[in-house]
């Protein structure tokens, strides 16, 4: 029944060869994920125009996020284990404008990969004094900032020897419901992106790339962390802009 | 179509559990509120198989049917409402929302805007959640009519029962937003 890393490499390259462009989400039906299997919906999506409560978001400030939520490495009484980074970037809608104020959400495992959750039995060790839950507002350009810790590649049963790239989850909010998304973001140069069906499940390999981050040096800080940036683009808001910029 | 190429999504995975839900992150209004209701419903899979591991968002307006656009969703006053929640699913596949049933917004049949997330869900899904005795409306009309009961919910005794179809024969209508 389980099947190996070079038969989940061999439908991916399959699926990968047959691409004729033109896709810039993931696959909802995606095989060699085998979770989706089964939680796919087969009908295509519905095309609706976003009306009333859709042209909104729901707003978050500060009363809901405290500012030392975006530093995931003093949430304890000790130092985390592992490489201390930075991430940051800007959150902005398809026309570039930016997501102001909203709320981003991220959760991650720890250095050994390791996630605090029951479900992860992993046997890599729980470092107790990281939880890898952290939250920020975007400030008036679009721009969220985390320090935390790199994360490990951690396996999971998909297949044998399945293993998922380093990622940390990032949740996201925009300026219209319409453009609420869920995604990861990855580590460059991850040897296992060959062989993670659900990296893979981007089929367009230019859009893959917008999920990986870019090391910046310039966010590097002396002694303390090394820094990346990956900026975020949401689908464009349907909403009626006025020239300066406020949503009308 | 122009614009900057957008970030994909990816999967919400198995272990949102300690980092997504908060307390009171469903009760949009606690159960003693006098409008209060319950939304819930079960999540299931193509075999109908409960969902464990997926979680739901609703963005809806107020009783008048005003969009609210007031903070205080992560940290609940039990006072006011600002219109957004969210509930994971339990080891039934089951959510529950306590919340208030809204209003015509200015041109619309009010509705509930949700947004669904599961491990196995490469992709969050859009829908929305009609109200039972709802009017005409041009997104229900058209959809074909042997899949309209999927945005509708059903009435029992403490609100409204609304149940989500990943896949399968009662499979929920899920939305896309081409931009107009």
């Amino acid at each position: 029944m389980t099947q190996s890393q070079a038969e989940i490499s061999d439908e991916i390259r399959a699926i990968s060869e047959t691409y004729a462009g033109g896709e810039s989400q993931p696959r909802l039906d995606y095989p060699p994920y085998r979770s989706s299997l089964l939680r796919h919906p087969t009908n295509d999506l519905h095309h609706a125009d976003p009306e009333t409560i859709e042209l909104a978001a729901p707003v978050f400030g500060q009363r809901d996020v405290d500012v030392l939520e975006s530093d995931l490495t003093i949430q304890h009484r000790g130092e985390p284990l592992g490489e201390r980074i930075v991430v940051t970037g800007r959150v902005v809608d398809g026309d570039g404008r930016p997501v102001a104020h909203q709320l981003v959400e991220i959760w991650q495992a720890n250095a050994s990969g390791r996630y605090i959750h029951q479900r992860d039995q992993h046997p890599a060790p729980i470092d107790p004094y990281f939880t890898g839950v952290g939250r920020c507002l975007t400030d008036a350009a679009g721009t969220y900032r985390f320090t935390t810790i790199k994360p490990g590649p951690y396996p999971w049963r998909n297949h044998h020897n399945a293993w998922r790239p380093a990622h940390i989850h990032f949740s996201l909010f925009g300026t219209d419901f319409t453009q609420r998304m869920i995604t990861q973001m990855y580590f460059p140069g991850d040897p296992l992106f060959a062989l993670d069906p659900i990296f893979q499940s981007v089929v367009d390999p230019q859009a893959r790339e917008r999920l990986v981050a870019t090391y910046d040096h310039d966010l590097t800080q002396p002694e303390q962390s090394t820094g990346y940036r990956w900026d975020i683009v949401l689908t464009g808001s349907n909403r009626t802009w006025t020239e300066d910029g406020d949503p009308s | 179509m122009t614009g900057l190429p957008v970030t994909p999504g990816q999967t919400i995975g198995p272990f949102y559990g300690y980092a997504l839900p908060y307390d009171g992150d469903s009760q949009l209004v606690p159960p003693s509120h006098p409008q209060a209701i319950r939304l819930h419903g079960t999540v299931r899979d193509g075999n109908g198989a409960p969902v464990p591991d997926a979680l739901l968002e609703i963005w809806q307006a107020d009783a008048e049917g005003n969009v609210v656009r007031v903070e205080g969703s992560l940290k609940r006053d039990g006072y006011t409402f600002t219109g957004w929640g969210r509930a994971a699913t339990d080891d039934n596949g089951s959510y529950t929302f306590t919340t208030i049933t809204p209003g015509a917004s200015a041109g619309g049949v009010p509705f509930i805007a949700m947004t669904v997330f599961a491990r196995g869900l490469l992709d969050g899904l859009f829908t929305r959640v009609y109200l039972p005795d709802h009017g005409s409306d041009a997104l229900l009309s058209s959809v074909p009519e042997g899949r309209r009961g999927t945005l509708v919910a059903r009435r029992d005794r403490h609100g409204l029962v609304f149940d989500v179809a990943l896949q399968g024969e009662a499979e929920t209508v899920f939305l896309s937003y081409p931009r107009a």
